[in-house]
C-alpha cells in the first residue's frame, strides 16, 4: 500500500496523473476558447457578476451536473474494482479515497446544489416575485459554494483526497490516523460551502415569507414552495451544527485541541453525534424539495388538484421536526444502551408515518387522473414504488436490534441509494426536464428523454438490488476487495453492469441536452405543459424582471384557475420596475475565501491571515457601498414584452 | 424607494423590513451555533485530564467585571436606539460610542483572563475541558470583536450621512446583534462560570 504522505502533487498514481493532465488540458482549452471567441466580457457581465436568481440557479445546476459526472466516475471505479474478486484496479488507499469523495460530492456538491439551483430558478417565479430578498447575498452564496466545490475537488491532485469516509468519524479522521491534508480539505471546503448554504437558507426564508404576490396566503402556496420553505428552516437550524463540528475538526487536526481525542478528556463519539445531528436533517434537506417537485409534476400531468394539500403540508412539517430527533440511529451499534436505542428506534420509525401519508396522497392524485406520460412524469411515477422499497428497508434498519445484523453492510448501502436516487436524483432530473423550457424557451426531446429514463431506472435496480442480497450475505461496506470463496463475485458483477447502464443513461441525458439545444422547436407560449402555478404565467425564457405586472392571486394553482375560468391575473397599468445592480464583489470575495481556505489546508499561516483580512476588507467595502439598484422604465418594459410576443 | 412615514425609520422601506426579518433568522442560526458549542462544553467539561478543572481555574473578579461591562453596554445601545427614534443623531452617536468602549473593556478583560489561564498552564491544547471552554468563550469574544469593528463602520456612516432609512436600519440591526451577544454572555456567566465555581 502506498501512502500519500508528505506529497504536494500526487504523482505516484497513474490514474490521478491522467486525470491531472486531462484537467489541465481541459482548462487550457476552455481558456483559449473563451479568449478566442472574445467571451470574457460576456461571461463577466452576464454570469459572474449576475444577481439574477434564474442565472444563479442555472450556474448551480451546471456545477451540479459536472459533480454528478465526477461522483459518477468515482462510483464506476468502485463498482469496477469490486466487480470481480481480488481485482487490482484500485488499491485499498485509493478505494478509501474514492468512496469518501463519492459520498461527499454526491450529497454536498451534487444533490444539494441541484436542489438549490432549482429552488433559485423556480421559487421566486412561483410566488410571483421579481427576485429573492437579498440578490447580492444570493450571489455570495453561489460563489462560496463554487469555491468550496473547487477546493474539495483539487484535493486529489494537490495534497491527497480525504479518505476517512464521508462521515469522517474520529479517531480515524484525526491527525494520528489520517496524517495527510485530505481531511483538512474536507473540513475547510465543506465549511466554506456551508456558509453559502446558510446564507441561502436565510435568503429564501425571507423571500417566501415576505415577497409573495398579493393574495397568496401560506395555504395558497404551490407545494414546491412549501417544501422549500420547510427545507430552509431545516438549513438554518442544522447547518450551524455542521459549522461547529467542522471547526472543531479543524482545530483538533491543526491546532492540537482535544475535542475528539482519545486522551486528555476528549470524546471521539462526540463527533459522530454532531455529524449526524446535522447529517440526518441534511437527508431531508435533499428529500423534501424532491417531494415538492413530484407534487407539482404529478398534479400537472394528472390534470388534477393535488390530493390532500393540507395533509401534505402537515406531514412535511412533521418530518422536519422528527428529522432532528433521530440522529443516533446511525450508530446503534456503538454502545449506547437499550433505552437510548429504543427511543431513537421509535422516533425513526415514526417518520414512516408522514412519509406514507405523502405516498398515498400522490397515489390518490393519480387516481382517475388524465395522465400524460411525459419524461418528468415517468420519473415521478417510477419514484413511488422504488422509493417505497427504500423506505421499507429503512424501517428494517430502524429497528435497533435488527440493525446489529445489517449495520455497515451492503444492505445499508443499497437502502440509502434506494432512498437518495429515486428520492433526490430522479426528482432533480424530473424537475430539470420540467422547468427547462421555462428558462430556455424550449423543451428537451421527449424520445431521448424517455430512452434515458428507461436506461436509468432499469439500470438503477440492476445496480443496487443485488446489494441488498450481498449485504444480507455479510458483505460489508467500504471493503475494497474480497476473496472468491465468499461467493460475492457474480452479484457484484451484475451490480457493476447496472452501474455501467446508469452511466449510459446519463450520457443519453447529456446528449439530449445537446440535441435539443440544436434542434428542439422553440416554444412561444411560456406554458408548454399546460401547467398550474405562477411560473408558467410569464414568458419562457423569463424576462429578467420576471413579471411585467405582479399577479394577483385568489386561489391555489392561480394560473390554472385563471386559464380555466378566463380570469385575468393582472390588472392596472405597467409601472416602472426596480431591479438590483450586478456586482463583481461576491466573486472576488469568494476568491479570497478560496485563498484563505487553500492556505489553511496546508497550515500556511501568514498567507491565510492575509487572505482572511482581505475577506474582511470586502465586507467593509460592502458596508460603505451605496447601491440602490436601478429602475427599468415603463417604455422599456413594454418594448421587452412586445418582443417576447405580447404582454403578459 | 417608497418610504412609509408612519413607521420608525429603520422599518420605513420594504428593503429595511426584509433586512430586519433576515437578521432575526440569522440570529436563529446563531442560537443553533451557540447551543451546539454549549452542548459540546457540557459534554466535555469534566474531561480535564491532567490539566486544571473548572474550580481551580475560574476567578470571580474578571468575570464580574466582564459581566457588568457587557450588561451596561447592552443598556447603553438600547438608549442609543431610543435616541435614534427621537431623531437625536448626536445623542445616538454618543451612546453608541459608549457601547463600543464598554465592549472594548470587556474584550480587554477577557484577554487578560485568557493570559491568566495560560499562565496557570491551561492552554487550548491542555484538555478537552480547556478546548471546549476556550472555544466557547473565544467564539463569543470573536463576535464581540467583529461587532466592535462593525459598530465603528456604522458610526462613521451615521456621522457622514446622517440618520437615513439605511443608516437607521443598520444601527437597529447592529443593536439586535449586540443584545444577542449579551444574552449569550448571560448563559456563559450562569452555566459556565457560576456552575463551574460551585
Ligand atoms: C450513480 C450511481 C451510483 C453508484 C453506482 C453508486 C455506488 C456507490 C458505491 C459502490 C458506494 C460504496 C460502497 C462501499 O464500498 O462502501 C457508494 C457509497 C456512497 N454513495 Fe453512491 N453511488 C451512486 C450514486 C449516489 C448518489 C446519487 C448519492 C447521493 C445523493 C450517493 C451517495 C453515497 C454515499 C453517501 C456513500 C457512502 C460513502 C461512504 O461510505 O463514506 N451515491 N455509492
Ligand atoms: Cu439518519
Amino acid at each position: 500500500m502506498e501512502s500519500h504522505e508528505q506529497q504536494f502533487l500526487i504523482l505516484n498514481e497513474p490514474m490521478i496523473v491522467g486525470a491531472m493532465i486531462s484537467i489541465v488540458v481541459g482548462a487550457l482549452s476552455l481558456f483559449i476558447g473563451i479568449t478566442y471567441f472574445k467571451k470574457w466580457g460576456y461571461l463577466w457581465r452576464e454570469w459572474i457578476t449576475t444577481v439574477d436568481h434564474k442565472k444563479i440557479g442555472v450556474m448551480y445546476i451546471l456545477v451540479a451536473l459536472v459533480m454528478l459526472f465526477r461522483g459518477g466516475v468515482d462510483a464506476l471505479l468502485m463498482r469496477g474494482q469490486t466487480a470481480m474478486p481480488e481485482n487490482g484496479l484500485l488499491d485499498a488507499q485509493h478505494y478509501n479515497e474514492i468512496f469518501t469523495t463519492h459520498g461527499v460530492i454526491m450529497i454536498l456538491f451534487m444533490a444539494m446544489p441541484f436542489i438549490i439551483g432549482l429552488m433559485n430558478v423556480v421559487t421566486p417565479l412561483q410566488i410571483g416575485a421579481r427576485d429573492v430578498a437579498f440578490p447580492r447575498l444570493n450571489s455570495v452564496s453561489f460563489w462560496l459554494f463554487a469555491v468550496g466545490t473547487g477546493l474539495f475537488n483539487i484535493s486529489f491532485i494537490i495534497g491527497g483526497s480525504p479518505d476517512a469516509g464521508w462521515s469522517a468519524y474520529f479517531p480515524l479522521a484525526s491527525l494520528e490516523f489520517s496524517p495527510t491534508v485530505g481531511n483538512n480539505y474536507y473540513a475547510i471546503s465543506l465549511q466554506i460551502a456551508g456558509l453559502g448554504t446558510l446564507a441561502t437558507g436565510i435568503n429564501f426564508l425571507v423571500t417566501i415569507l415576505k415577497m409573495r404576490a398579493p393574495g397568496m396566503t401560506l395555504m395558497k402556496m404551490p407545494m414546491f414552495t412549501w417544501s422549500i420553505l420547510i427545507t430552509n428552516v431545516i438549513i438554518v437550524f442544522a447547518f450551524p451544527v455542521l459549522t461547529v463540528a467542522l471547526a472543531l475538526m479543524t482545530m483538533d487536526r491543526q491546532f492540537g485541541t482535544k475535542f475528539f481525542a482519545m486522551q486528555d478528556g476528549g470524546m471521539d463519539m462526540l463527533w459522530a453525534n454532531l455529524f449526524w445531528v446535522w447529517g440526518h436533517p441534511e437527508v431531508y434537506i435533499v428529500i423534501l424539495p424532491a417531494f415538492g417537485i413530484y407534487s407539482e409534476i404529478i398534479s400537472t400531468f394528472a390534470r388534477k388538484n393535488l390530493y390532500g394539500y393540507k395533509s401534505m403540508v402537515i406531514s412535511m412539517v412533521a418530518i422536519s421536526l422528527l428529522s432532528f430527533v433521530v440522529w443516533a440511529h446511525h450508530f446503534y451499534t456503538m454502545g449506547h444502551g437499550v433505552m437510548v436505542n429504543s427511543v431513537f428506534s421509535i422516533t425513526t420509525m415514526l417518520i414512516a408515518v408522514p412519509t406514507g401519508v405523502k405516498i398515498f396522497n400522490w397515489l390518490l392524485t393519480l387516481h382517475k387522473g388524465k395522465i400524460s406520460f411525459t419524461t418528468p412524469m415517468l420519473y415521478s411515477l417510477a419514484f413511488i414504488p422504488i422509493f417505497t422499497i427504500g423506505g421499507v428497508t429503512g424501517v428494517m434498519l430502524a429497528m435497533a436490534s435488527a440493525d446489529y445484523q445489517y449495520h455497515n453492510t451492503m444492505f445499508l448501502v443499497a437502502h440509502f441509494h434506494y432512498v437518495l436516487i429515486p428520492g433526490t436524483v430522479f426528482a432533480v432530473i424530473a424537475g430539470f426536464h420540467f422547468w427547462f423550457p421555462k428558462v430556455f424557451g424550449f423543451r428537451l426531446n421527449e424520445k431521448l428523454g424517455k430512452l434515458a429514463f428507461w436506461f436509468i431506472t432499469i439500470s438503477f435496480n440492476v445496480a443496487f438490488f443485488p446489494l441488498f442480497i450481498l449485504g444480507l450475505n455479510g458483505m460489508t461496506r467500504r471493503m475494497y476487495t474480497y476473496s472468491e470463496s465468499t461467493g460475492y463475485g457474480p452479484l457484484n458483477m451484475l451490480s457493476f453492469l447496472g452501474a455501467v447502464g446508469l452511466g449510459i443513461g446519463f450520457i443519453i441525458l447529456v446528449y439530449n441536452l445537446y440535441w435539443s439545444i440544436r434542434y428542439s422547436p422553440r416554444d412561444e407560449t411560456g406554458d408548454p405543459w399546460d401547467a398550474r402555478s405562477l411560473e408558467w404565467a410569464t414568458h419562457g425564457p423569463v424576462p429578467f424582471y420576471n413579471f411585467a405586472r405582479i399577479p394577483q392571486v385568489n386561489d391555489l394553482d392561480a394560473f390554472w384557475y385563471a386559464k380555466k375560468h378566463n380570469k385575468p391575473l393582472w390588472s392596472g397599468p405597467i409601472e416602472k420596475i426596480h431591479m438590483p445592480n450586478n456586482s463583481g464583489m461576491p466573486f472576488l470575495m469568494s476568491g479570497a475565501f478560496f485563498g484563505a481556505g487553500f492556505c489553511l489546508v496546508f497550515s500556511w499561516w501568514i498567507p491565510t491571515i492575509i487572505f482572511t483580512i482581505l475577506i474582511f476588507v470586502f465586507m467593509a467595502l460592502r458596508s460603505f457601498e451605496q447601491d440602490h439598484g436601478y429602475y427599468v422604465s415603463v417604455e422599456e418594459v413594454e418594448r421587452i414584452e412586445r418582443e417576447l410576443g405580447g404582454e403578459k | 424607494m417608497k418610504i412609509d412615514e408612519s413607521l420608525p425609520l429603520e422599518y420605513s422601506t420594504e428593503e429595511n423590513r426584509l433586512k430586519i426579518l433576515g437578521f432575526w433568522i440569522f440570529l436563529g442560526a446563531e442560537i443553533a451555533l451557540f447551543s451546539t458549542l454549549f452542548a459540546v462544553y457540557f459534554t466535555l467539561h469534566n474531561g480535564h485530564g491532567d490539566g486544571p478543572s473548572a474550580e481551580e481555574l475560574f476567578k470571580i473578579t474578571p468575570v464580574m467585571i466582564e459581566t457588568v461591562l457587557l450588561l451596561t453596554s447592552s443598556f447603553t445601545i438600547g438608549l442609543g436606539i431610543h435616541a435614534m427614534r427621537l431623531g437625536l443623531k448626536k445623542a445616538m452617536m454618543t451612546f453608541f460610542v459608549i457601547t463600543l468602549v464598554l465592549g472594548l473593556g470587556f474584550l480587554g478583560t477577557e484577554i487578560y483572563e485568557f493570559v491568566e489561564y495560560i499562565h496557570e498552564g491551561a492552554t487550548i491544547q491542555t484538555s478537552a475541558f480547556t478546548s471546549s471552554l476556550m472555544t466557547l468563550l473565544g467564539t463569543h469574544g470573536a463576535h464581540v470583536t467583529f461587532g466592535f469593528f462593525w459598530g465603528v463602520a456604522i458610526l462613521i456612516q451615521v456621522a457622514k450621512r446622517g440618520l437615513t432609512p439605511e443608516t437607521a436600519n443598520k444601527s437597529f440591526i447592529f443593536s439586535l446583534y449586540w443584545h444577542f451577544l449579551d444574552v449569550v454572555w448571560i448563559f456563559i456567566f450562569s452555566f459556565v462560570y457560576l456552575k463551574g465555581m460551585m
